[in-house]
């Protein structure tokens, strides 16, 4: 973590202020509290903010603000970020099931880290998550940390269509595909909980920073979990 | 209602305002107009508001019918617009009648054009858009790009119409579109990812743009960009003209359908005033030469060309008195003269065609 954020040009209508250069929970959490602080005192002029591993993207509008007064707007705010802190985010249940044709490449992550199914089944779930960041596909959210035992290279040609629910290892990241996209991660599992509805006002399921859990379940339970979900949610 | 039939969908005719706003950091592309400029004034030409949804034309015009009257403008690439065989000129609000035929011809200069029509194109909000994100399948007319067949509805305009028939867009203020245009960015945020001799390349080069290049991105072909070492960084957030380079040495300018987050460093970014140049360039043909600029000057730049737009629409009242009188032109004059004789030949042909019973002709039974 750098000992002062870096504030780089994104162009002549956003900034990114740059926590650090590495993948740690301790960065993305000073990421998502200056996106929260942002949230909490709008700053005039100022757009969206993307919060991303370890750096918070930040729009403004060049016909109301110079760059040195967005700049210096945000170097205030990071000063009271302190102040504000951020709320302790629940823990959100994801239910998934493991293996078989909805995780077609567990036994790949098993062998390769030489473990059982059930190991690898029982690591994935015994973790607590952070959302890290939303991007790639509508919805797509990438988690850390993953235990070391998981650690997986990605496949070396991605599949042409990953099913809407997939969750997948790739490297040191562990995610959940929320639409059928193109995709290289190595799928563990599938979980039925609709995570990007484009007719709700808040699309997504999980938002960046906040903290989840797999549960497994069994086939049965997808199915019928899938079902509550296509009419009409929990 | 004002409907507008689709008869042809030309090459790629999607219904873009100036995007989606407030879902990035859900991985939601913002989508919306390739040119924002163009489709702002075709919108301020019609007395829409600014982002009001229109359509974006791509290379080649589809054919349309207007059901009823209504006031269009065609901005942006010139793709010889004609009105029921007549070619009339684009940055200028023109009524057309019900009945008659909106085409495109020969593409002349640049890329994309847009029509925007009095009122707005009524089509389903999507997270607070009507703007078409394609990939996504969402957004604008059903998600995806406009064919034969389809019915376009639109939103009743706010005033009479055919006052603001003929009032245009200074020719002075229209982006000079080219096909080897000179590109502003502003470098960063990951230049030092670079070496002095990549950046050096990449501002002194000439770059071609790659017939794969679409609204998600415009792959450039040309001399190779050296990194430092790295060829990834760690994902972060990108933003419309971002410049990306991957391993393969060769710049990639993300456009209005990008992704939100990426992980190849990003050498310079698109200044905003520039966007248009280089929407409005053919992939497969056109070539582009970078220029670093500071990032005061390009603001200063981009708050000129939109300072130029609000101008135009605050000056343009809804009475049709548009802009400076002591401005006017010969020029002008005539084409504002043909525009309101057609009108009334047109309106005299309507009148007589119309079937009126005569007042106190009809006795009560």
């Amino acid at each position: 973590m750098y000992g002062e954020p870096h504030f780089l040009l994104a162009g002549d209508s956003a900034l990114v202020v740059e926590f650090g250069d590495e993948i740690s929970e301790e960065v993305n959490r000073r990421v998502h509290a200056l996106a929260y602080a942002l949230e909490k005192n709008p700053l005039p002029g100022f757009g969206e903010a993307v919060p991303t591993y370890r750096s918070l993207l930040v729009h403004y509008d060049p016909l109301r603000l110079s760059c040195d007064e967005a700049r210096a707007l945000v170097t205030d705010l990071l000063q009271k970020c302190e102040e504000i802190p951020l709320p302790e985010p629940e823990v959100i249940g994801v239910p998934v099931v493991y293996g078989g044709e909805f995780g077609p490449d567990i036994e790949f992550v098993a062998e390769h880290n030489g473990l059982s199914v059930e190991e690898v089944i029982r690591l994935h779930s015994g973790a607590t998550y952070t959302v890290y960041m939303l991007g790639f596909s509508p919805g797509f959210t990438y988690l850390g940390e993953l235990p070391e035992a998981l650690v997986t290279p990605r496949l070396p040609t991605p599949r042409k269509l990953v099913p809407a629910g997939s969750v997948g290892i790739a490297g040191a990241q562990t995610g959940i595909y929320p639409i059928a996209t193109p995709g290289g991660w190595r799928l563990i599992g599938r979980t039925p909980l609709k995570l990007f509805d484009l007719n709700c006002d808040l699309p997504v399921l999980l938002r960046p920073g906040d903290r989840i859990r797999f549960a497994p379940i069994s086939e049965g339970e997808y199915w019928a979990r899938l079902k509550k979900e296509e009419n009409g949610g929990s | 209602m004002v409907v507008l039939e689709v008869l042809e969908g030309g090459m790629l005719t999607t219904v873009q305002g100036l995007g989606r706003y407030g879902y990035e950091r859900y991985g939601v592309p913002v989508a919306g107009a390739m040119d924002p400029f163009a489709v702002q004034v075709a919108n301020a030409l019609v007395g829409n508001a600014l982002s009001e949804a229109a359509l974006e034309i791509t290379i080649v015009g589809p054919t349309l019918r207007a059901t009823e009257s209504c006031l269009i403008a065609v901005t942006g690439a010139d793709l010889s617009f004609r009105l029921n065989g007549r070619p009339l000129p684009s940055w200028m609000a023109v009524f057309v009648r019900g009945g008659w035929l909106i085409e495109f011809d020969k593409r002349k200069r640049g890329c994309r054009a847009y029509l925007a029509v009095a009122g707005g194109i009524d089509v389903p909000v999507v997270m607070r858009s009507r703007s078409t994100y394609l990939r996504g399948g969402f957004g604008g007319f059903e998600g995806r790009a406009l064919r034969a067949g389809d019915i376009i509805p639109i939103s009743q305009p706010a005033f009479h119409l055919p006052s603001l028939a003929g009032r245009d867009f200074p020719a002075d203020l229209i982006p000079e579109y080219s096909d080897a245009p000179e590109v502003h960015v502003i470098l960063g945020p990951q230049d030092d990812y670079f070496t002095e001799e990549g950046i050096v390349t990449f501002l002194s080069s000439e770059y071609k743009v790659s017939p794969t290049s679409d609204r998600m991105g415009y792959r450039l072909q040309g001399p190779e960009i050296a990194h430092k070492e790295r060829a990834d960084i760690i994902s972060d957030g990108i933003v419309l003209g971002s410049v990306q380079v991957p391993a393969d040495r060769q710049p990639i300018v993300m456009m209005a359908d990008h992704q939100t987050t990426g992980g190849y460093p990003k050498i310079a970014t698109v200044i905003s005033a520039d966007i248009p140049l280089l929407t409005q360039c053919l992939p497969g043909s056109s070539v582009i030469k970078f220029k670093a600029t500071a990032v005061e000057e390009a603001q200063a730049r981009y708050r000129e060309m939109m300072e130029a737009v609000e101008e135009f629409k605050e000056k343009t009242a809804p009475t049709g008195v548009s802009g400076d009188p002591t401005l006017a032109t010969r020029e002008k004059g005539e084409r504002y003269h043909r525009v309101v004789v057609e009108n009334l030949v047109a309106l005299i042909e309507e009148v007589r065609a119309t079937k009126v019973s005569v007042k106190g002709t009809e006795i009560p039974v």
